[in-house]
């Protein structure tokens, strides 16, 4: 899971000028991202082939896409992918659940806010992990203080995101609103719906990344699947191709469940001139 | 018949916006409310909207008490207001949801027609440039017929080239519907080219001072020397509200005044 997937759409304009586009087209702009990382792991492959390196704490692209290969013949690679994935989409759902239920609240009837938001905004400067211990304590070691877990992460970013989106609506189109006479909830069906939209699946987006960001965590905490299992598996056996290819399947599992979050939701916020589609 | 009888509005801070503004406005009649900022144009307007409630007084459109958004009543504001969601179509018909369908997308047609930008339906309001986007909020507040249409300085952001454009526009679609027309505006040039009837206003606390009856034909050309009259006497008031008001006191008005 990269670090760039939780930040926000706040990705700059393209400022390039007309020629450099030119020269670097759409496809030309990819090629160029993947030169460092094929540069570096082409040299690697050949400093380890040459025995210039041993590779043994670093294996060689090689091994790694060996390692990769086996455990997705043997199947083994798709239950912990299952597991994962499972564990991810629980939390999500609760998390990001309770999180619009709770930010639309807090936001819209301010006695609630006043009432509520400062113990979760307390509760939000808590780091998740240590809540793990006391799950571990209530729900035992099972999937419930994994999905516990996983949900808080998600909980703060959405409740954030979309308690600040409804607080930030323009009035002046509230007006508008009003000026034709829209009842209570036609006003939040055709304005303050499609207006909180785009900064809720922005939400939404950090929700997910820090999904995956939690779910390493409990798996690391004890499991006996899952991409995280992997990765405690191949520190306590010693093998680090093992741990590079988890890593490079929880990059590809993150990135294609972002990459179906935002195709799902594209169509939603359709209007918006923003820069959705690059990041 | 617009009627606003001894209208005030009070803010929550002490801020007096208005203060005892009587008016009647015949229907069909355009009234341009010209003065500076801070004497309660805006105010006037929003009271008449029913988006704010006088602290004072009383507004009626046809004997009819208006205590907030009235089906009758349009407002077009400064900025356009469109909603970024939807399309230049969707933001013509926001108003008129309850219609059937058909004659929804009928009416549309027609004011998109009217306003010139039939061919720019299916566009997002940001593809637009802002005199097109102030014409598609005209379009929204037309598409409804109100009785009474209210805009308060719609014009202000955009070049002069532009503003005669929106001018003719704007006047095409009042010979269609013929609703009263309340404009705000800071622009003298904007009065004459729209009005039937100039109200200047003076501030602390917002009031009505002077009223200019501009009996002049349409379509008006602003170098005749009639146009020329209109202006001359609009920028004399607008130079007596400036000044204090019993020294200013044209003796013919002295004593209260109702428009």
């Amino acid at each position: 899971m990269s670090g760039s997937t939780v930040l926000p759409d706040t990705a700059p304009a393209d400022t390039a000028s007309p020629r450099r586009a030119a020269l670097l087209g759409g496809g030309g702009r990819a090629a160029l991202g993947l030169l460092l990382p094929v540069i570096l792991a082409g040299a690697w492959e050949i400093a380890v082939a040459s025995g210039l390196a041993t590779g043994r704490l670093l294996p060689p692209p090689s091994r790694i896409g060996a390692a990769l290969w086996s455990l997705a013949a043997s199947g083994e690679l798709w239950m912990h992918v299952e597991a994962t994935l499972i564990r991810v989409g629980l939390g999500f759902a609760f998390g990001a659940g309770a999180g619009i239920l709770i930010g639309t609240l807090t936001a819209t009837l301010p006695a609630l806010r006043w009432l509520v938001d400062p113990s979760l905004q307390a509760l939000r400067a808590v780091p998740s992990l240590a809540w793990v211990p006391l799950f571990i304590l209530w729900f035992g070691i099972l999937e419930t203080p994994k999905v516990a877990l996983i949900a808080v992460g998600v909980f703060f970013p959405v409740y954030v995101g979309v308690a600040g989106a409804i607080a930030s609506v323009d009035r002046k189109l509230i007006e508008v609103g009003r000026i034709f006479r829209l009842s209570k909830l036609a006003l939040a069906r055709r304005i303050l719906l499609p207006a909180v939209l785009p900064a809720t699946l922005t939400a939404l987006r950090t929700g997910l990344g820090l999904g995956f960001l939690f779910v390493v965590a409990a798996e690391l905490m004890g499991a006996s699947e899952g991409l995280g299992y992997l990765l405690v598996d191949g520190q306590q056996f010693s093998k680090p191709d093992q741990i590079l290819a988890a890593i490079i399947c929880f990059a590809i599992v993150g990135k294609l469940a972002d990459t179906a979050l935002v195709a799902l939701t594209t169509p939603l916020v359709r209007w918006q001139d923003t820069a959705r589609e690059t990041l | 018949m617009l009627n606003l009888q001894s209208l005030s509005k009070t803010y929550a801070d002490g801020t007096r916006a208005l203060a005892g503004i009587d008016l009647a406005v015949p229907n069909a009649e355009i009234v341009a409310l010209i003065g500076g900022s801070g004497c309660g144009k805006t105010t006037l307007l929003r009271l008449i909207a029913g988006l704010d409630r006088p602290s004072a007084g009383s507004i009626a459109l046809d004997g009819e008490p208006i205590t907030g958004p009235h089906p009758g009543v349009g407002l077009v504001f400064q900025e356009s207001r469109l909603l970024p969601w939807l399309d230049v179509a969707g933001n013509v018909g926001f108003g008129i949801g309850d219609l059937p369908r058909r004659e929804r997308a009928e009416r549309v047609a027609h004011a998109l027609e009217r306003v010139g930008l039939a061919e720019h339906a299916g566009r997002w309001p940001r593809e637009l440039s802002g005199g097109q986007q102030q014409r598609v909020s005209i379009a929204r507040a037309f598409v409804a017929n109100p009785r009474v249409l209210l805009l308060d300085e719609p014009f202000s952001a955009l070049d002069a080239f532009t503003r005669k454009d929106l001018h003719r526009h704007l006047l095409a679609l009042w010979e269609e519907v013929r609703p009263t027309v309340l404009i705000v505006t800071h622009d003298v040039a904007e009065a004459v080219a729209l009005a039937d009837r100039a109200i200047v206003m003076r501030p602390k606390p917002g009031r009505l001072d002077e009223s200019i009856a501009l009996d002049l034909r349409r379509p008006r050309d602003p170098a005749a020397p009639t146009s020329e009259a209109a202006t001359r006497k609009i920028l004399g008031a607008l130079d007596r509200s400036l000044r204090p008001r019993e020294a200013s006191r044209a003796p013919e008005l002295a004593g209260g005044s109702s428009f």
